[in-house]
């Protein structure tokens, strides 16, 4: 409960600032608008259901997105970790690679796939195929060999051996990288609809500033912020909570 | 397969050579050719023949690990293998169960050479090698799954495994929620429930309390005896492996040979504290001695615990 009233404290006091700031007027209210402003902005959004086609539409894209990465992202890791070759060679690329901004594959998207869902989906990938690569990766090898070798004890290879152990015992430590592969992926898709008419929140983002409405393009930010949170908070904490009461472990 | 309970023999356990015939081959007035001929028409259950096993250490050596290792197991027998550690008798499991090549050498099940696992061997590690993502239930009923039997036959054979180890009311529970001893156990079920003709146990029951392995002890006795399975136990402790075994092999220090073979034809069921198995471990042990003695002395020469092939070992 001392906790829940320093949360409430510390939102209170940013808010109590904020207002007080606006109050001020220092700056035009049309750059720095009230917080009663924005949340007007954020009702009227759902009213006219500009929002919420947003965020199914960007919920869409970032699902189809991410799930390619989670599935190419686990091929190439359990490749990477399994073949001495490709992890001294490739495993050295993707790590330089991953210093790349992933917008910046937007041009190289735009002449590839031409504009449209196709190149932002691919923009999305490209930014979090890497984080789940290379916590795949790890997660193989920091994964006691045991279980692979009961596995393979007990009549599991191939595609069973992977499906039924070694993913599911690798599973702990990859998490964390399906996690940063979800930011990763929300962040550049947000980017990626900024720079294209697509119907998603980058887009509804953008339209407030070519309105010159700033209440709306906060009012998005926050949007873009909770949802992001969300996932995080509970699908990726559920996830982890099930796997510490399945395996013992203590949270971290 | 019986257990021998009849056969009243208190002889002390001699060394004898790894060619002894089985026990119950008539021991006639034949000629050794004959009783040659005899054993090599006989296909054991297990054959270990001329197995070698040599690898690189770091510093880029060649070390040889196992040398020319024969060993033949009759269809349900309980053959003990001790000896120091880095011996390479867990190795020595792993290439049984398939699970690494040999360098040369065969192993044999029922005359056919072992290429790569199979479910008639099923090994049982010393610790953690139960998935602790499945249940109880689950990890039992994994290895049926994976040969694709039907669910309701899968459950029916789980049950029966969990009761034979006594851990029928565990079913939904966890991995981590059991203790040392019954975790041990689930692995027990879990081994038989593939119904193999041979289990492989890597010092099963070393990281238990004395309680708990002489349950254990008793138990896998009587599943031994219930199921006729063959058994090969590995175990660095000499009166483990008197208390259990039909036989016990002992293998040399670094490279693991076989140095001798002693069968124990003591009464079952037997028990730790029977003074029969403590002085049958004494001989063993006398042996065993000046192996465990040479390994110390090879653990002060380098300053390091003995160690082979770390992805095996371990």
């Amino acid at each position: 409960m001392k906790r829940a009233g320093r949360y409430i404290l510390f939102y209170a006091a940013l808010l109590g600032l904020w207002t007080l700031l606006a109050k001020l007027k220092i700056w035009p209210p049309y750059l720095f608008p009230t917080p009663w402003g924005v949340g007007e902005s954020l009702y009227a959004g759902f009213q006219d259901h500009t929002y919420w086609i947003a965020i199914r539409v960007s919920m869409q894209r970032v699902l189809i997105g991410y799930g390619i990465s989670v599935v190419l992202g686990m091929i190439l890791g359990l490749g990477v970790a399994s073949n001495k070759f490709l992890e001294e060679t490739m495993g050295g690329l993707l790590v330089s690679l991953q210093s790349l901004p992933s917008i910046c594959w937007w041009p190289l998207a735009l002449l590839w796939f031409g504009l449209n869902q196709n190149a932002i989906l691919f923009v999305v990938v490209m930014g979090s195929l890497l984080s789940v690569t290379l916590a795949m990766e790890d997660g193989r090898k920091q994964m006691p060999k045991i279980f692979g070798q009961a596995g393979r004890n007990l009549g599991a290879k191939g595609f069973k051996l992977f499906w039924y152990v070694l993913l599911p015992a690798s599973l702990p430590f990859i998490v964390s990288g399906l996690k940063q592969g979800w930011a990763f992926a929300w962040r550049s898709l947000i980017t990626a609809e900024m720079l294209y008419l697509s119907l998603g929140l980058g887009q509804v983002l953008m339209m407030g500033r070519d309105l010159n409405d700033m209440s709306a393009v906060m009012a998005v930010m926050i949007l873009i912020i909770a949802l992001g949170y969300i996932v995080d908070g509970i699908v990726f904490k559920s996830m982890e909570r099930h796997l510490q009461n399945k395996w013992g472990l203590t949270p971290a | 397969m019986s257990t021998n309970a009849q056969s009243v023999s208190h002889g002390f356990p001699m060394p004898v050579s790894p060619r002894m015939p089985a026990r119950g081959t008539k021991l006639g007035p034949v000629s050794v050719d004959q009783l040659d001929r005899e054993l090599s028409t006989r296909v054991s259950k297990v054959g270990l023949s001329d197995i070698c096993l040599s690898y690189r250490s770091q510093s880029g050596e060649r070390l040889l690990a196992l040398d020319n290792i024969n060993l033949q197991v009759r269809a349900g027998e309980f053959v003990c293998v001790v000896g120091p550690s880095g011996c390479g008798k867990s190795t020595l499991l792993h290439l049984i169960a398939g699970l690494h090549a040999q360098t040369s050498g065969q192993v044999l099940i029922d005359g056919t050479p072992v290429q790569g696992p199979g479910t008639d061997r099923i090994l049982i590690f010393q610790e953690h090698g139960l998935f602790p993502w499945l249940t109880v239930a689950q990890n039992v009923e994994f290895g049926m799954k994976m040969k694709g039997l039907p669910k309701a036959e899968r459950e029916e054979k789980m049950r029966y495994y969990l009761r034979l180890v006594h851990l029928a009311k565990f079913e939904k529970s966890y991995i981590h929620q059991l203790s040392g001893g019954m975790r041990q156990r689930v692995a027990i079920a879990r081994a038989l429930a593939t119904e193999p003709d041979v289990l492989l146990m890597d010092e099963p029951f070393a990281a238990l309390d004395a309680q708990t392995r002489d349950l254990l002890h008793d138990e896998l006795e009587r599943i031994w005896s219930e199921t006729g399975r063959t058994i090969i136990f590995v175990t660095h402790n000499v009166r483990e492996a008197v208390r259990l075994g039909d036989r016990v092999v002992l293998l040399t220090f670094r490279p693991g040979r076989v140095k001798s073979e002693f069968p124990v034809s003591l009464p079952r069921p037997r028990s730790l504290e029977d003074p029969e198995v403590a002085l049958a471990a004494r001989d063993v042990l006398d042996e065993l001695r000046e192996e465990i003695n040479r390994s110390l002395e090879a653990e002060y020469k380098e300053g390091t615990k003995p160690h082979i092939d770390p992805g095996v070992q371990a």
